[in-house]
């Protein structure tokens, strides 16, 4: 509760402090509008923002579940394997050394304009840290538990399913957290670069407009989808933490 | 008759572990195993376990085989995120087998947790947790138990209590306890080990049977005894 008084308390001074600004200065609409020509432009294009938020939530969405799959099942096969791992860590290192923006062209180029690019995107950026955060929490079982379960006669698939997954879940959340927070950047990222529809693409095309106060609304859609989608994440690493540890 | 026997010395990468060991640990009676930090207590109970990894055994070694061993140590190793029913029963999920929770219930009930069987371990106290362990290594129903120092972390009530139910419960079972407690080895020790630096040394237990009253003549002197031992730092004659 005081979490959300600060919060609502700090954005009010921001509120102030912009409005404030452009009073003072006198700024033309096009350079920054002030915070009520963007809520009127927030109500007055509700439909249109709605509709490209949509585009973007469903890339975004497509990008997390996919992401996560994907990420999830590479640290569940680099787990069994460790020889593999070996291996494989110096590709992953220098694989997360390459901009993923810098791929956006690259991804429109092969696969179009239309949402896969920009799913892509997000599964690329989701991938690394939901793979990385889960395989450090497979690989830190509690080896009192490991050596347990040997002696029960467990085979390696068992307690993987039954020992390190579910204690490794937390790890995973904390992976979650990360890849919420980034997956909108990757979809609206492959929206600039080229499509016709998103939020991304919406921001683009009212900044060419000058419809400046369009872009801050589009802007605003898209911290609060991401903040919503972080809140999200947020509950479900607390869920799956107090699983893990039966509080 | 002979169930675990280790003659011989215990290697790491070159690096001795155990040296010139001797311990014959006789069927169905309990054998306490004393003896200082980093003296290979540990390393032992590895090899009877089959957990030895990368340890080389240069001597006779005779160890059950898989399946035949049931482990319970100073952590009680509770998964968090299971009943303490679904604890007890492990075992079978990790065999791929369908777990007996019927049987489950009565072992539980038989430590004296009838009503706490879905409780999840943070909801237990230490001696309840430490409960729930000896109930799934009796769920193990295997011939060899090893126990690796199961009661240090209780208060002393509690260890007492511990030790009495595991002795009832695992009487006339084959059972290996490490423990660096002389109270505790000459109250449930029907054969006792003091192991050294220099190998394994065996000491006369108190008469009776287990687990013996704390208070016992014959044990304390025996407790005594193996005080010192354990003072002086080096096995000498009985």
């Amino acid at each position: 509760m005081r979490g959300v008084i600060g919060g609502g308390a700090s954005a009010a001074m921001a509120l102030v402090l912009w409005a404030g600004l452009v009073r003072l200065f006198d700024l033309p609409r096009f350079i920054l509008p002030g915070p009520g020509a963007v809520a009127a432009a927030l109500w007055r294009d509700r439909l249109l923002l709605a509709d490209h938020a949509a585009t973007t939530l469903t890339e975004i969405g497509a990008g997390l579940v996919i992401g996560t799959l994907l990420g999830a099942l590479l640290a569940l096969v680099l787990a069994l394997l460790p020889g593999l791992a070996r291996g494989l860590h110096p590709v992953l290192i220098v694989s997360q050394t390459v901009p993923v923006f810098a791929l956006a062209p690259i991804l429109t180029l092969w696969l179009g304009y239309g949402m896969a690019a920009k799913i892509v995107m997000a599964v690329l950026i989701i991938f690394f840290p939901v793979s990385t955060g889960f395989l450090h929490g497979l690989r830190r079982t509690e080896p009192g538990w490991l050596a347990l379960a040997r002696v029960m006669g467990g085979g390696r698939w068992r307690i993987l399913w039954h020992l390190r997954v579910p204690a490794a879940l937390p790890d995973l959340a904390g992976g979650l957290r990360l890849a919420a927070t980034y997956a909108p950047i990757g979809a609206v990222i492959g929206e600039w670069v080229g499509g016709s529809r998103g939020l991304g693409y919406l921001m683009l095309m009212a900044n060419g407009r000058a419809r400046t106060d369009l872009l801050f609304a589009a802007l605003l859609v898209l911290v609060a989808l991401t903040l919503v989608l972080r809140a999200a994440a947020d509950r479900l690493a607390d869920r799956l933490t107090r699983h893990a540890t039966g509080s | 008759m002979t169930a675990l026997l280790l003659r011989g010395s215990a290697l790491r990468g070159g690096r001795v572990l155990l040296r010139d060991l001797d311990l014959a640990v006789a069927a169905g009676q309990w054998t306490c195993l004393l003896g200082p930090s980093g003296v290979g207590k540990t390393t032992i109970l590895r090899l009877c376990a089959g957990l030895a990894n990368g340890v080389e055994w240069r001597g006779r070694l005779v160890t059950p085989g898989p399946g035949q061993v049931a482990l319970m140590a100073q952590d009680d190793l509770l998964l968090p995120w299971l009943s303490a029913r679904d604890n007890v029963a492990l075992g079978a999920r990790l065999r791929g087998v369908p777990p007996d929770l019927a049987q489950a219930d009565r072992l539980l009930a038989r430590v004296g947790l009838a009503g706490r069987a879905g409780h999840k371990p943070a909801a237990l106290s230490g001696g309840e947790r430490q409960r729930v362990a000896l109930a799934r290594t009796l769920m193990e129903d295997r011939p060899v138990i090893l126990l690796d120092e199961p009661f240090s972390a209780l208060d002393a009530g509690t260890r007492a209590r511990m030790q009495d139910l595991a002795a009832e419960l695992l009487a006339r079972r084959t059972v290996l306890m490490v423990t660096h407690d002389p109270a505790e080895a000459a109250r449930l020790g029907e054969a006792i080990h003091i192991l050294t630096g220099a190998g394994a040394e065996r000491i006369v237990p108190p008469a009776g049977p287990i687990p013996r009253a704390v208070e016992d003549p014959g044990l304390l002197r025996v407790q005594a005894a193996l005080l010192a031992r354990l003072r002086a730092g080096v096995p000498c004659a009985a």
